[in-house]
């Protein structure tokens, strides 16, 4: 593979510096993507010596598709759905960040009710985007089987999803003022059954990978890199816990009653590939354990805020009152405005550090709204942590940063 | 150790909890070295930018800073030229304010000075425009 035509990218040239021919041979490597509608579509040029990567450029911006842009142009309650879509694999906690910052801005109150059931359900997407995680990061360090486990699993969650909103990924289920719907009947029976087997589950994965000789040697002591390059490099989230760094917006900047939760944040202090796996199955448990909090403590009554210019009146309101049929029809029709400001909104994803940055200039339509999306941070430090590697301890240290190219590219 | 400058900071605002401190956009190198080394902000969260069109100075760039022994949080913002808008970059102070700053060049147009790699990330090469600009369509194909 020629290095000089890649566009953009200054590589040096193999044996330059040295006399013609003598020195190391390096390969430049194209790894990904292979074809444009395969998911996650990340370009790492490596650059070898031998089987060893000197260098790793991460190329980004193939799933680029201007969701900051299309912000402006929509309502603010329009504007959830756009946040589904970014990172895929946590529709619920990007949903939680916008409404959260935009409720900020229209100093909205959301009922205790509405409020758990965020909790609840948001640490329900967080077990899903961790059990794609694990099961991926397993395949491609070459254990097939665990894949199968998490995604029996997953289905459980999806499954719960789509009986609360219709929808098993887009869900947009939150907004802006509270949820979308009532939660359905039976709920509370469906989560308990899936929260109550869930822990033993994760033992099953933690028979399979823990103690697994193999594993251990594919992911101990890989993709290690200090805490303070992470640091400066924008990583947030688990890795920075596998790094001994106790941060964590839940407990840092408590939002939607997180405070009023019983949970740890698990921190290791190896910082490699296997530690960042202990933290994120002990994320796995601590969620779990918040699920199973907020469904027996979860309050009754209202499921959206007292807001009636902001959130749709109740259907048989509508058919008796006036004013109601008013408010929806200026709802539907043109939004609601938010008084001029802005907030930077801080939620904890499953990946890390999600912001939301939203500027009102008073209007029914966001000004601006830019995302501050934690794979973008992290992705940042994967040249400085496979410089060096093997090739094959490179894609377990890709793996082990969690990213979703949606959430980078946005 | 940079020392604080009195002159750098040209106004603020305490707004929704929330800190923002306009900067001169001369000085924001040396103010965020201050605020990384004297005042313990090591994480800088995100660099991006708002467009003030027609309004001028056309541009805000925004900072967001992150103090994690402190647990606070501080917003930076500088007021940029429409015309060929142009401020130092502060990769020198963190790292990772590399891709942030080549995200808001590729989208808004803004160069930032001194920055070791100003390239477009999200846009193709060579892409014309920049697509978060106020006068930027939304919709439409170049003919």
């Amino acid at each position: 593979m020629g290095d000089a035509e890649v566009p953009g990218i200054v590589l040096t040239p193999p044996g330059e510096g040295d006399q013609a021919g003598s020195g190391p041979r390096r390969v430049v490597l194209n790894m990904g993507p292979q074809h444009p509608s395969t998911h996650g579509v990340l370009r790492l040029l490596l650059e070898l010596d031998g089987e060893v990567a000197v260098s790793c450029r991460p190329d980004i911006g193939y799933l680029h598709t201007g969701i900051e842009k299309e912000f402006e142009v929509k309502t603010y309650q329009q504007g959830v759905t756009l946040t589904d879509r970014v990172d895929y694999l946590a529709p619920l906690s990007n949903n939680l960040g916008y409404c959260l910052a935009v409720e900020k801005l229209l100093g909205l109150e959301i009922p205790p009710q509405a409020q758990w059931m965020r909790v609840m359900l948001t640490e329900l997407t967080r077990l899903n985007s961790h059990l794609v995680w694990l099961g991926t990061h397993a395949i491609d360090i070459g254990a097939m089987s665990v894949f199968l486990y998490c995604f029996r699993e997953r289905e459980d969650i999806l499954r719960i999803f789509e009986m609360f909103s219709g929808q098993r990924m887009m869900t947009s289920y939150f907004r802006i003022g509270g949820l979308a719907l009532e939660p359905p009947r039976g709920w509370h029976q469906r989560v308990k059954k899936f929260i109550d087997v869930f822990p033993s589950r994760v033992d099953e994965y933690e028979d399979l990978l823990t103690n697994n000789r193999i594993w251990i040697g594919r992911t101990r002591g890989i993709g290690v890199i200090s805490l303070e390059d992470m640091l400066d490099l924008g990583v947030t989230g688990p890795m920075l816990r596998a790094a001994g760094l106790k941060i964590d917006a839940r407990k840092d900047a408590p939002y939607t009653s997180y405070e009023r939760f019983d949970f740890e944040v698990p921190t290791r202090t190896e910082n490699d590939v296997y530690a960042r796996y202990q933290v994120r199955v002990e994320e796995m448990r601590q969620s779990a354990r918040i699920v199973a909090q907020a469904m027996d403590g979860m309050p009754s009554g209202a499921w959206k805020a007292d807001a009636p210019h902001v959130v749709l009146p109740d259907r048989e309101k509508m058919k008796t009152q006036m004013e109601a049929l008013i408010y929806h029809f200026k709802i539907v029709t043109e939004g609601f405005r938010v008084p001029e400001g802005e907030v930077y909104q801080v939620v904890e994803s499953p990946r890390g550090e999600l912001g939301f940055y939203v500027v009102s200039d008073g209007t029914a339509k966001p000004y601006r709204v830019h995302m501050r999306t934690p794979s973008f941070g992290n992705l940042q430090a994967t040249g400085k942590m496979v410089e060096g590697s093997l090739i094959a301890d490179v894609i377990a240290s890709i793996g082990s940063m969690d990213f979703v190219l949606g959430d980078t590219d946005r | 150790m940079a020392a604080f400058d009195e002159d750098a900071v040209t106004g603020g605002d305490f707004a929704h909890n929330e800190l923002t401190l306009e900067i001169a956009p001369g000085k924001i190198s040396s103010v965020c070295g201050f605020l990384k080394y004297d005042q313990g902000f090591q994480r800088l969260s995100t660099v991006t930018a708002v467009d003030r069109y027609p309004n001028e100075p056309r541009f805000e760039v925004v900072y967001h800073l992150h103090s994690v022994e402190r647990n606070e949080r501080v917003r930076l913002k500088c007021r940029v030229r429409g015309e060929d808008p142009v401020i130092d970059s502060v990769t020198s102070v963190w790292r990772g304010a590399n891709w942030y700053e080549r995200e808001v060049f590729d989208l808004f147009g803004i160069r930032f000075m001194n920055h070791p790699d100003l390239r477009r990330i999200m846009m193709p090469e060579d892409w014309e425009g920049h697509p978060l600009r106020k006068d930027y369509p939304i919709t439409g194909s170049r003919v």
